[in-house]
């Protein structure tokens, strides 16, 4: 490859001009940054401006170009040059705008310009332009796991787009849940009454096209690879396997019913007049138009009652407790079942919060305009006296207790996910297993546990499954990236992924069809699906300096790195994310992408101009994930809010890629404090790389040992989490932290 | 005395709901009611309420007949129309606790003595008698209506409030003799007949 | 401006020598400013209001109504009928919104009416509108400040709408929390309106205020004082039932409750009418039993 040569562009529009001595800053470009070609304009997106730079990188060779204009994030399309690695230095939101524009504030916002230039330079020797990644897979079949309404779903949108599709369903049949009731809750115009499920139009659609191939009574049982180039064993019950090359995976598994015998109170398995809302569905099935009769002695039913949150939405042990969605539409409908037949059936719904998601208000007050009688209260037993159903319930509205007799029971009981092994529960049992203790291990991580054999049997060294996050619902980032699962190229949708009825299944299933097809048209290509859509960086590791701790590979939040024989990291590119997580882990950080590394950010760290401690003016280093935190400070900027001119700031690509060497070097150099900016954290995290800002956290946590070890306050550093809408707060953080700075004084090691 | 009465619980056994539907002013909206409890919170006399309208309706619901229709509840509403406005489920409150609390009277069973009920009956009887309302003879009945003592200590309290309105010329103290309603009485009052009479035919009240 | 007719229904209250009487003088001013013509409803009667509910039933309630949109009809043809009165207009409205969604209502009054002989005249077409829905849709606010000749500059309102002409049937673009008009309208003749008076929609108790007198000054004291509060000078209202209740039972609550309220409470056409140059007797401003003195002032001026 051929010798470097780095550009620099300084403009001066925008009003950075007026407020900047820009020829000081080329200067520092030219003399500092050792950059050979140093140009300004007045107008740098504009046409000429963009021109300019063209020509010098076609004629003049130039490999790398630096553009002190506005932030990285403006004016993406006419700086985004392909073939050269390109740096941004933000004097525009980062300098001027946040900067009053008055003589005593001109010396400093002249030299946070002069060290956000002197950054610049130094992180573009160390960059280079990625180029994608070589072992990209080929192969663009979808695998569909789970026959029931979703996975049909996701096989038929997937294969009108026009992807094969291989279909892959444990049980006989296809249809699951849907393909068991009488009629599904409707979805569509006037929403007034059940209708059709559907379901066999939807099997025939499958059996009709020949782009899906479908497996019954089969199961996954090895999944290997990336994103491009799985490869599957699928087994059927015989034993025969066979071996299937797909792109990328939607798991589509569904839920098992709550098992009601674990609600004696509410006499179930005491009368078998007591059902739960499937067993209800087979009643109606069997009765067809006609009226249903109970199950113990045939008697036609007269009156009935629907419980509620039956073992959901309760604390108590052996509980659900979360909200299942779909069951008082369900109840609705049931209670339609009889009053459509015979209107002078008693139906009382008996609810604490009743929630019709979809259109089902609609459909609720057709219930209500059919004398389906509402009832807010709380059924606490339910007994069986005379050949009939006594529900005793505490009314919440007359706040008193009160029984109604009924023929028929009915408990909604709700979904619980087949999400497979919990793979972060099985390691930590094995952590303690290891450390001899005998005690039963994350008693609270799953209150019911059905299935345990594992969907997918991935033989991925994070585990066989995919992650969950909360009462054994696999894990998927709630507002951005719904569908996407922890695993690259494999996405869930339907009840596996939360609970839901079958319209938001479909829905479901369909955008999760679509991510499964941008992630094999992305990964053929060699690049990152989201949320780093695109990106061609991909990591790469000194071999020689692993002391194969073992880090990366564990903490990686979407299991990309596998182990060799000898421990060693073995990176799946194809499955990364490329948050950077597995550098930030590095203790001899050994990993690095092309355009983003230890270095990179550790040189801009390490070329800003360092007054003495006499000078009053200290340096403030934040670290702001690209992601929320650094929007919500251009944002901040874009609307004049102003903040200390000592702070310099660096975008980084999550807080996960933060290796801690950068906040020793920082103080070591004279920073007297460094503040991390990143994502929320937590069950209901809006990190985008899941466990970025997390592991951030933990890892900042653990910083104050170095800290007092250098006899630095630990309140030096600090880590915030911070929205993206937090456009007011972000200024006052750092106002607010430049003040406590300026009470605990100047870093000692200044000028060492 | 409660012939009409007897009748509708003969007839509606235990079904409540169905007796409201079908006799009530607006009763048909009841089952409609989605229990949040917006026109309790919005109802100036809310805390007066022994059961707010969201109570009521639930009552309604739980076959609590006897309590809803003798309960003074109702009578508590001054037709501010608040719920109205507020119910998101758009149910037409206002006219369905007088719907009610007209039934329960009607009935015979609504509190006997109710100020907003006799008051109510007054102020009917002094509009229908001529057409127009009558002023000084409402309001003297009204002083009266708990009888004579009463009335002079009622009437005496308020004989300042009397006073301002007749020196303002908004009283006329010789109603008594010289009110003036529509040119004929009596054909008014052959309307209000026939219509009593098609609205008891309609809801069976007939007796 | 073409002068414009209505076929107005007054209501009992603001007959001769009624409670409202001092409304009828203000309108009546205002409305010869305005080049408003009212078209009195012969042998109109009583809409029953709301409280007569109990007795009345539904039937005879909407014959009632019935009756005037009958005899509006019949008399005067293509004239949209007017109130003054929140209860007259709510009433009648009703009964038209009812009557036109049930053909069994309808029949059924009709049948009732043909005992009067005003069966066929009964159409049920015309719009039951409210004097400040006149004002503000027909004359409009730069309509309403054209006659002006006076300001109301110094004067600071509570605009207390209160409840029936706000509620449930409301003018065009207002909401029922917190409609502007009447603030508009002070503000129109020079006026200082305090646009979020708390109270501005709280009942007074209507008619309970008869049945129920100490639950509802409960409502009315804090009514008063919420303008009090507010730095108010007077209330201005556009209901004859809020302007009795507010106005007349001030000497009572003080009593009970140890307060020294005394504001006067004025209708919206005593305003323009002052505003108009009109004289305090035919603003009605004589009517007001605690008197208006800002506004007697400005009209002797």
């Amino acid at each position: 490859m051929s010798e470097n040569k780095t550009a620099v562009y300084v403009c001066k529009g925008c009003g950075i001009g007026d407020r900047l001595d820009t020829d000081q800053l080329a200067n520092i470009a030219e003399s500092e940054g050792k950059c050979s070609l140093v140009r300004q304009h007045d107008f740098l997106c504009n046409a000429d401006g963009v021109n300019t730079i063209r020509n010098d990188i076609d004629s003049e060779a130039v490999t790398h170009v630096v553009i002190a204009a506005c932030s990285r994030r403006a004016k993406t399309d006419a700086f985004g040059f392909d073939d050269v690695a390109v740096g941004r230095a933000n004097l525009r939101e980062g300098v001027i705008w946040v900067r009053p524009d008055s003589e005593e504030a001109r010396e400093t916002t002249q030299e946070m310009a002069d060290d956000y230039v002197r950054m610049a330079c130094a992180e573009i020797q160390y960059m280079k332009q990625p180029e994608a990644n070589q072992n990209a897979g080929t192969h663009k079949t979808i695998l569909v796991v789970g026959g029931g309404i979703s996975g049909i779903t996701a096989a038929v949108e997937s294969s009108k787009a026009g992807y094969a599709a291989l279909l892959v369903e444990k049980s006989g049949q296809l249809g699951g849940w849907a393909a068991k009731l009488h009629k599904r809750v409707p979805n569509s115009e006037p929403f007034a009454d059940p209708q059709d499920t559907g379901v066999h139009d939807l099997i025939k659609l499958v059996e009709d096209d020949n782009n899906i191939t479908v497996f019954l009574n089969s199961t996954v049982t090895r999944t290997s690879g990336a994103p491009g180039q799985f490869s599957v064993d699928i087994s059927a019950e015989s034993g025969d396997t066979v071996t299937e090359n797909v792109g990328s995976i939607i798991q589509a598994s569904g839920f098992s019913n709550y098992d009601a015998n674990q609600l004696p109170e509410l006499g179930y398995g005491k009368s078998p007049d007591v059902v739960d809302q499937a067993q209800l569905e087979e009643l109606a099935r069997q009765a067809g138009d006609g009226p249903m009769t109970r199950p113990s002695d045939g008697k036609e039913i007269e009156s009935v009652v629907f419980v509620q949150c039956a073992g959901q939405r309760s604390e108590k042990p052996g509980h659900l407790p979360y909200c299942s969605g779909h069951c008082c539409n369900t109840s609705i409908k049931q209670a339609m079942y009889f009053k459509d037949t015979n209107p002078d059936v008693d139906t009382m719904v008996m609810f604490d919060d009743l929630r019709t998601p979809g259109n089902g208000e609609d459909f609720y007050r057709s219930a209500q305009r059919k004398g389906v009688i509402f009832t807010k209260g709380k059924a606490q037993q339910v007994d069986a006296a005379n050949g009939q159903l006594q529900v005793n319930f505490r009314d919440m509205i007359l706040d008193e207790d009160a029984v109604a007799n009924a023929d028929l029971v009915v408990l909604a009981t709700g979904q619980v996910p087949n999400s497979g092994v919990d793979i972060e529960a099985t390691a930590a049992a094995d952590a303690e297993d290891e450390s001899a203790e005998s005690e039963s291990a994350a008693e609270d991580t799953q209150e019911v546990s059905v299935s345990v054999d594992s969907i997918l049997n991935l033989t991925y060294r994070q585990g066989v499954d995919l992650p969950h996050l909360r009462h054994g619902f696999s894990d998927s980032h709630f507002i951005c990236f719904p569908y996407e699962t922890r695993r690259s190229g494999i996405y869930t949708c339907g009840p596996v992924r939360r609970p839901m009825d079958i319209a938001q299944t479909q829905e479901d299933a369909t955008g999760a069809a679509l991510k499964a097809i941008q992630a094999v048209e992305n990964a053929v290509l060699g690049r990152a699906a989201h949320p780093r859509s695109g990106d061609l960086s991909f990591p790469s590791f000194r071999r020689e300096g692993c002391t194969q701790c073992k880090r990366c590979t564990v903490e990686c939040p979407f299991g990309a790195i596998d182990e060799d024989e000898q421990r060693y990291p073995v990176f799946n590119e194809s499955r990364c994310r490329r948050c950077g997580t597995c550098m930030g882990a590095c203790p001899v950080r050994v990993i690095s992408f092309e355009n983003y590394s230890v270095d990179t950010v550790g040189q801009q760290i390490k070329n800003v101009d360092m007054p003495d401690e006499f000078d009053e003016k200290p340096r403030l280093l934040v670290l702001a994930c690209e992601n929320d935190a650094y929007p919500a400070l251009d944002m901040a900027a874009q609307q004049g809010l102003e903040y200390s001119a000592f702070v310099r700031i660096v975008p980084v690509r999550c807080l996960g890629s933060v290796n801690t060497i950068w906040i020793t070097d920082a103080l070591n150099s004279g920073y007297d404090g460094v503040m991390l900016m990143g994502c929320k954290k937590g069950d209901d995290y809006q990190c985008h790389f899941v466990r970025g800002s997390e592991l951030a956290h933990e890892r900042m946590s653990k910083i104050d040992d170095t800290l007092q070890q250098l006899q630095l306050e630990p309140e030096r550093v600090v880590t915030h989490e911070v929205e993206i809408t937090d456009i007011h707060r972000v200024p006052t953080l750092i106002n607010e932290y430049a003040a406590k700075i300026d009470e605990i004084g100047m870093n000692p090691f200044k000028g060492f | 005395m409660n012939d009409v009465n007897t009748t509708m619980v003969d007839k509606y056994r235990n079904d409540f709901l169905k007796e409201v539907e079908e006799n009530v002013e607006e009763g048909h909206w009841v089952k409609m009611c989605m229990q949040c409890g917006v026109c309790s919170g919005s109802c100036p006399f809310g805390p007066h309420w022994d059961h707010p309208p969201q109570e009521i309706f639930m009552m309604i619901r739980a076959g609590k007949r006897d309590e809803v229709l003798t309960t003074e509840s109702m009578w508590m509403c001054t037709s501010c129309y608040n719920c109205i406005v507020r119910c998101p489920r758009e149910l037409p409150i206002t006219h369905i606790m007088h719907g009610l609390a007209n039934y329960a009277h009607r009935l015979g069973i609504a509190p006997k003595m109710n100020p907003t009920r006799r008051f109510s009956a007054i102020f009917w009887n002094n509009i229908t008698k001529t057409g127009r309302v009558n002023e000084l003879a409402l309001s003297l009945k009204l002083y009266f209506m708990d009888g004579f003592g009463n009335g002079v200590k009622k009437a005496l309290a308020m004989k300042k409030v009397g006073i301002g309105m007749i020196k303002t010329k908004r009283l006329n103290p010789l109603a008594l003799v010289n009110h003036k309603g529509v040119k004929n009485p009596k054909e008014l009052h052959t309307l209000i007949k026939k219509a009593r009479e098609i609205e008891d035919r309609r809801k069976g009240l007939a007796s | 401006m073409a002068k414009k007719e209505y076929s107005f229904y007054p209501g009992c209250s603001s007959e001769r020598k009624a409670s409202a009487s001092n409304y009828m003088v203000s309108v009546d001013a205002m409305c010869e400013k305005l080049d408003i013509k009212l078209n009195e409803i012969p042998d109109w009667n009583c809409c029953g209001a709301s409280i007569g509910y109990a007795e009345g039933g539904e039937l005879p309630r909407h014959v009632m109504n019935a009756r005037n949109i009958a005899l509006s009809e019949q008399n005067n043809p293509n004239q949209d009928i007017v109130a003054t009165c929140a209860a007259c207009w709510l009433g009648a409205k009703e009964t038209a919104d009812r009557l036109d969604a049930s053909e069994q209502l309808l029949a059924d009054t009709r049948e009732v009416l043909k005992e009067a002989g005003l069966d066929v005249h009964l159409k049920n077409e015309t719009p039951i509108r409210h004097m400040v829905e006149v004002l503000i849709e027909d004359i409009g606010y730069e309509g309403i400040k054209e006659p002006m000749v006076k300001s109301l500059e110094g004067i600071k309102f509570a605009g207390y709408v209160g409840c029936q002409t706000n509620r449930p049937f409301g003018v065009d673009g207002e909401s029922f929390e917190n409609p502007m008009y009447l603030d508009k309208m002070v503000e129109t003749v020079g006026g200082e309106a305090i646009r979020d008076y708390e109270k501005k929609v709280t009942c007074c108790g209507g008619a309970l205020a008869f049945s129920e007198p100490e639950k509802s000054q409960e409502q009315i004291k804090d009514i008063i004082e919420a303008a009090y509060d507010q730095g108010a000078d007077m209330i201005v209202t556009p209901c004859p039932v809020c302007q009795m209740n507010v106005e007349v039972y001030q000497d009572q609550i003080n009593k009970t409750y140890g307060t020294k309220f005394h504001i006067p409470v004025t209708y919206y056409s005593q305003l323009l009418t002052v505003a108009y140059g009109g004289s305090a007797k035919e603003a009605g401003l004589n009517g007001n039993i605690i008197r208006a003195k800002q506004l007697e002032e400005i009209a002797a001026k």
